[in-house]
């Protein structure tokens, strides 16, 4: 629990470094406990020695994620990095995450149409085949069962696959690709990662220009064809943030979620007496486990952030879980509680780069967690729960295995 | 009660309709768009909360007599 004795002053003098390992792999580290004590902006010490503010406040947090003055283009001079690995890509192009309006405006636009409400529950059907046939053969081959590698990456690897219209039978590639670009372990991989998505999405594209298909990037490929509207470095650019964003992130929901779930039984319980909580429970859990926990910006101009001014240059970065942890939008934070109102945290960002997959994340997680859950009652760990591996703190936070018995 | 959105602002997250179904809806490009009759925020109580949740604030909410 945070400690209400801590100072600001004596936190302000002793930056923290961030990001740091969780020790378990739902709740912040306890060495995070002096920024959940210094609301709503505190210091801290990034990889490289470098300081850099960290918003800790709810209130301003969506406040500052929604200010143009703070940018997300990863090449501009100074942009912080929480990682060497984000830094030796810091200079390649990043669509949507790494453009500022009104270039940004323009680019989600052209997928937008894909990713609404709409179009989520149109592919729920969908969405509950992939996860049954994957629980079909799971459960064929088991108990025991590695739930990554049967289940929560699986899921939505095909899912993406299928709104992009990229070929599932090359999964082995890209998730490994994907897993070398978020977590290295060395800069080199993360820049050979990048380099070989990037060269694989473009041979796709271009056989895609001969004979489009159904998917995302087969109707980008026509209007590229049609309009011109952008070049084949910036259709590649959309590929690789669309394919990697759209099943790493899911993978560790579903997998920490399942995790999270089996280490609160009564929680699990309450859920499956009340399916009609599970939309709550996936915010509470979105809210709980901040999975994106450092979220990056560069101020751009001197902004005053009650009574503090960032500087112009000064890099600002955003801890989701911490500030999903404050007490004063919710109660006793680290508690799971299907009953608070969870709605408002920021675990999908907020802003302009709120994340455009949102719905069709919520509509996954719901279908595979109560899919799951129905299928296997008697789910739970085949290991200690303390020797189960998870992701170190300096990527998107989830379970490297999850060993499960039923 | 009168709901206006700022066709300029929103970015087509959702959250609007998410919130308040009977109120809020994408349209085909996935931007917002009160459903009509519904300008009056009919009588939903969530309105508001759907105006909270626009990760741009490009609702707002306004308490018009008559």
């Amino acid at each position: 629990m945070t400690d209400t004795d801590t100072t600001t002053d004596a936190n302000a003098t002793r930056p923290v470094a961030f990001p740091q390992d969780r020790t378990c792999p739902y709740h912040p580290p306890a060495a995070y406990d002096p920024l959940r004590a210094t609301r709503p902006l505190a210091r801290i010490t990034l990889f490289d020695g470098r300081p850099a503010w960290l918003v800790t406040g709810h209130a301003t947090a969506r406040r500052l994620l929604a200010d143009p003055r703070l940018s997300t283009d990863r090449t501009r001079d100074g942009f912080p990095a929480t990682s060497a690995r984000l830094a030796a890509v810091r200079s390649r192009r990043t669509a949507l995450l790494g453009v500022d309006d009104p270039e940004h405006r323009a680019q989600r636009k052209l997928v937008l149409p894909e990713f609404t409400l709409k179009r989520a529950a149109a592919l729920r059907p969908r969405i509950q085949r992939i996860v049954d046939e994957r629980l079909d053969a799971m459960i064929e081959q088991g108990p025991p069962a590695e739930l990554v590698s049967a289940f929560a990456l699986p899921v939505p690897s095909m899912v993406i696959c299928a709104l992009l219209g990229i070929p599932y039978a090359d999964h082995d590639f890209f998730e490994e690709q994907s897993r070398r670009l978020l977590r290295g372990p060395r800069p080199a991989d993360t820049q050979d990662a990048r380099d070989r998505l990037e060269a694989y999405l473009g041979e796709l594209i271009d056989r895609k220009r001969h004979s489009p298909g159904e998917g995302l990037l087969d109707d980008l490929v026509r209007k590229q064809v049609a309009e011109g509207e952008f070049d084949r470095d910036q259709l590649i650019a959309f590929a690789v943030i669309l394919l990697v964003a759209g099943h790493e992130t899911t993978a560790n929901m579903i997998s920490l979620g399942t995790f999270t779930l089996l280490g609160h039984p009564r929680r699990l319980a309450e859920l499956r007496a009340d399916p009609s909580l599970l939309p709550d429970a996936v915010e509470e859990l979105m809210r709980v486990l901040s999975i994106a926990d450092g979220l990056l910006r560069l101020a751009t101009e001197d902004i005053d952030v009650d009574g503090t001014t960032v500087r112009a240059g000064e890099g600002v970065v955003f801890s989701t879980s911490v500030i999903n942890r404050d007490e004063t939008v919710y109660p006793d934070p680290d508690a799971l509680d299907w009953h608070r109102p969870a709605r408002h945290h920021v675990a999908f960002g907020f802003g302009i780069h709120q994340c455009l997959g949102q719905n069709l994340a919520r509509a996954e997680l719901e279908i595979a967690l109560r899919t799951l859950f129905d299928r296997l009652p008697t789910l739970r760990l085949a290991a200690p729960p303390q020797e189960i591996p998870f992701k170190p703190g300096d990527t998107i936070q989830g379970m490297l295995e999850l060993p499960v018995a039923w | 009660m009168h709901i206006d959105i700022d066709k300029d602002s929103c970015m087509g997250a959702g959250q609007c309709a998410l919130t308040a179904p009977d109120v809020f809806a994408q349209d085909d490009d996935g931007y917002s768009t009160v459903l009509p009759g519904r300008e009056d925020g009919g009588g939903s109580a969530l309105v508001r909360e759907a105006a909270r949740a626009c990760p741009v604030g490009a609702i707002s909410v306004s308490e018009r007599a008559g």
